[in-house]
């Protein structure tokens, strides 16, 4: 079915133009709101992960300990009044988790060949590096479409 | 670049700015031929426009709402007239204004002719004559700057948009000029061809008395003269009919009486008509391609009204139908004509013709005999279907025509207002529905009668008349074309349903509707008055028929298929028959595949719809539960309080539409079956929905609204 084809191709350029995602987050302390961050990620070749990095001193990193559940918002917007029609968001439902021991080469190395530039920070010993388990994509086109697609799990 | 320019002022790199019209005529005006005067208002003044008012947004919105190669013709009419009324309604930047009238005030025309000028429209690439607007005799700055904006709007005219990729239209890049010219009111006027596309060794003129704009949309029939292309000799010569006239109004044109001693008398001489080849020439030699001109004779003098490169509408593939449906616009005199046709010949034919089948007793007739039968019945209907797109959908036109003279005259804010004039209410559907409604009304009072209707056996003196009335006149195309048997079940089903809810009335009754239409009129004086009466007595007329000839092409369809039963009750076989009859059948009777819920993404997940966008078709909002209705019989499952989703609601189905709370439709348009029924009782309706009914299912929870035209799922 063409939609179904046109979305999975819609998500994959969005993932392989943009470079940063808004993180939502939970705070971990009263009162207990929400948060938002600017994050560098990447996505894993099936869609069904997300990979990004922090230092652990973060308040996000505090927040995701307490409360893993987490939504990200990717979008190419040009900040032109034309992104009404013609862009794509995609808001990102899911459960973030560190990643530690032997994964944690495979998943650096697909947050590297997004971010080469980040290597520094990555490799530091503070960084932890994070995957999304995506429950949820709701993406949304010609500023009001809305599709979701619930990854297999 | 100035937002307006002399023609004396304008420089080559003012080429783009000043659009193919206007640097058409600079150059004119350089070779010292005689040009009225005029001033160009530059595409800087709409680039300010769309910019400033945040137009530019809006109009990118409405042509992201649905991919372009989705769009049904319907749809990009609707879809220009939705451009066409935010330039109407959004007024101009007191800045801007205020710049415009200091550098138009001192120079304009006391009457102008207000016309578009497309920049590259003087490329020979993208340039054919009618996608744009003109307006002739337009008095007042004030009207001017009116017509400014309607000229803007005709960057995004229904042709415009058909024509898109090959004009390269863009809302990024497209901009569009204007040319105000001095109104000259010529005594015979006309076009002329260098090259006539149908013979290119010939040139072409054509000639009427009075102003052009007659000839240009088909009013008034010209004269017409071929000329040999190189030595200017007449070939030939062909009189048209000649009985009225152009002529300016108080403001606009009027049509009037041509005086009897010229009737017979050709608008040019021949040294006249040699006077126009000569001038074809030099124009020819001043843009080096044979020209297409608009001319006019004033006091012996000939003016230049406008020249452009010859063109006609790119070639299409096969199956282009967009000169078709550019065909389609036609003229007040045209359809009043086909209205006649319609109204006095078409239709009581059609009506005799199905009363005529349904009287035959298929019964009587031996299988070969009946097999010729089918075989004829369904060359009827081929022959109505025929007849049905040759001349009831180009009178649909007459309904757009009066929109835009309402949308012009009033600027409501809801772009389709016109449409609460043009009294749906005599539409059959809605009179069958009233029926259906009052033998409800009966059921409510005594809900035992529904077993006499189930039995088909009504006896009791309240509800026995009605149905009889019903039975009779909409018994055998309750469903429209396609066999849905409208069973003695079906009915009882649908009365017991209609009547566990209040009555659901129309929105407006006759009354109203008439107070409406003298509201509308008493906005113009005299002659105007009569002239839009005119035109909103035959909007009303094309608008019932477009209903009505369904229900009667349906009629003869039914009558098709009931052969086709009786044949398959005898145990005949399908396959035996012709094959143009099992097309027929299958054509009539198809529908449109329903899919199970949510969609594989291969190595991903499932897909499921969130929210769709149509167009808005009737206002309001409503929630409720799905019924996705792909075959006529569906509509007897329906239950009061259900949201209707179909691919393609025919006349013949909208008798649940008292029942539903909202109406989601695949097919897009706002003169569609759907959009005028929701609109009649005031329900939601969204048009124009990709896929509805793959990506809705029956149960799913709806959200209707018909203000923004958006569905929302679950």
């Amino acid at each position: 079915m063409t939609e179904a084809v046109e979305v999975k191709r819609i998500l994959t350029e969005l993932f392989a133009s943009q470079r940063l995602a808004v993180l939502a987050t939970l705070a971990a302390e009263e009162p207990r709101r929400p948060y938002a961050n600017l994050i560098a990620f990447a996505a894993t070749a099936d869609l069904k992960e997300i990979v990004f990095a922090t230092t652990r001193a973060t308040r996000k990193f505090a927040n995701l300990a307490a409360e893993p559940r987490v939504a990200l918002i990717v979008d190419n917007r040009s900040n032109r009044e034309t992104d009404f029609g013609e862009a794509a968001a995609v808001t990102i439902l899911g459960t973030a988790a560190e990643v530690l021991g032997p994964e944690r080469e495979r998943y650096q190395a697909i947050f590297l060949a997004r971010h080469p530039y980040l290597r520094d920070f990555v490799t530091a010993p503070t960084c932890a590096l994070l995957r999304v388990r995506v429950e949820k994509y709701i993406l949304v086109t010609r500023f009001q479409e809305v599709h979701e697609v619930i990854p297999a799990p | 670049m100035n937002l307006v320019l002399r023609l004396e002022e304008v420089k080559p790199r003012h080429r783009r700015g000043v659009g193919g019209k206007g640097f058409a005529l600079a150059a004119l005006k350089r070779h010292g031929l005689p040009v009225p005067t005029t001033l160009i208002v530059t595409t800087r003044a709409y680039e300010e426009f769309v910019g400033l008012t945040g137009l530019r947004g809006r109009i990118l919105l409405e042509l992201r709402r649905k991919p372009f190669q989705e769009l049904r013709w319907e749809e990009i009419w609707d879809l220009a007239l939705r451009l066409r009324h935010l330039f109407l309604t959004t007024p101009l930047p007191p800045g801007l204004e205020a710049r415009l009238h200091d550098a138009l005030g001192p120079h304009l025309p006391a009457r102008c002719v207000v016309r578009s000028s497309a920049p590259g429209e003087d490329s020979r690439r993208a340039s054919f004559a009618g996608l744009h607007a003109s307006f002739v005799n337009v008095a007042g700055l004030q009207a001017v700057l009116e017509h400014l904006k309607l000229v803007w709007a005709s960057l995004w005219s229904d042709g415009a948009l058909l024509y898109r990729r090959e004009l390269g239209l863009d809302v990024r890049t497209s901009a569009m000029a204007a040319v105000i010219q001095e109104m000259v009111a010529g005594d015979r006027s006309g076009v002329a061809f260098g090259l006539n596309p149908q013979d290119p060794s010939q040139a072409v003129i054509e000639a009427v008395y009075g102003l052009n704009q007659g000839l240009v949309d088909g009013t008034v029939e010209p004269d017409r003269w071929l000329l040999d292309r190189a030595t200017g000799r007449i070939v030939d010569y062909r009189a048209a009919p000649k009985g009225e006239v152009l002529l300016p109004g108080r403001e606009g044109v009027r049509l009037a009486e041509l005086a009897p001693e010229k009737r017979e008398v050709p608008p040019l001489s021949e040294a006249e008509v040699d006077q126009i080849f000569r001038l074809l020439r030099r124009l020819e030699e001043i843009f080096g391609t044979p020209q297409d001109v608009e001319w006019t004779w004033q006091e012996g003098r000939l003016v230049v009204l406008q020249s452009r490169p010859i063109s006609t509408p790119p070639p299409g593939g096969e199956g282009d139908r967009r000169s078709w449906y550019l065909s389609l616009r036609r003229s007040f005199g045209n359809l009043t004509a086909l209205r006649r046709k319609v109204e006095e010949e078409l239709l009581p034919a059609m009506d005799r013709e199905a009363r005529e089948l349904a009287s035959h007793s298929l019964a009587e007739l031996d299988t070969a005999s009946l097999r010729e039968e089918i075989l004829r019945r369904g060359r009827l209907y081929r022959q109505w279907k025929k007849v049905y797109w040759e001349d009831f959908i180009p009178l649909a036109h007459g309904v757009r025509l009066f929109g835009q003279l309402y949308t012009d005259a009033v600027k409501p804010r809801d772009p389709y207002e016109f449409l609460d004039l043009l009294g749906a209410a005599g539409m059959l559907a809605l009179r069958r529905n009233r029926l259906l409604l009052e033998m409800a009304a009966r059921v409510r009072e005594r809900p035992e009668l529904l077993e006499e209707v189930r039995r088909g056996q009504v006896k009791d003196p309240g509800l026995e008349p009605l149905w009889r009335a019903f039975m009779g006149e909409f018994g055998d195309l309750a469903c429209g074309a396609n066999t849905c048997g409208l069973t003695s079940g079906g009915l009882a089903h649908l009365l017991e349903e209609m009547a566990r809810r209040p009555v659901q009335a129309e929105r407006f009754d006759p009354r109203e509707v008439e107070a409406l239409k003298g509201q509308f009129l008493s906005r113009f004086r005299g002659g105007k008055r009569e002239e839009m009466a005119q035109y909103l007595e035959l909007a009303r007329a094309s608008y019932r028929l477009r209903d009505d000839d369904n229900l009667y092409l349906g009629r003869i369809g039914a009558q098709f298929l009931r052969a086709l039963e009786e044949y398959r009750r005898r145990g005949g076989d399908l396959k035996e028959l012709a094959p143009e009859v099992q097309e027929l059948w299958a054509e009539l009777t198809a529908t449109p595949a329903e899919q199970p819920g949510g969609v594989a993404i291969t190595g991903l997940g499932r897909l499921k719809t969130r929210q769709l966008i149509g167009q808005p078709a009737s206002p309001g909002v409503a929630r409720g539960p799905a019924r996705v209705v792909l075959r006529p019989e569906g509509l007897f499952q329906f239950r009061a309080g259900e949201i209707l989703v179909c691919d393609a609601l025919d006349p013949g189905m909208t008798l649940v539409v008292p029942l539903a709370a909202a109406i989601v439709e695949r097919r897009g348009g706002m003169l569609i079956h759907g959009s005028i029924i929701a609109r009649e009782y005031g329900i939601p309706c969204v048009t124009g929905v990709p896929d509805a009914t793959r990506r809705i299912h029956t149960g799913d929870a709806l959200t209707v609204d018909g203000y923004l035209g958006i569905v929302i799922l679950g």
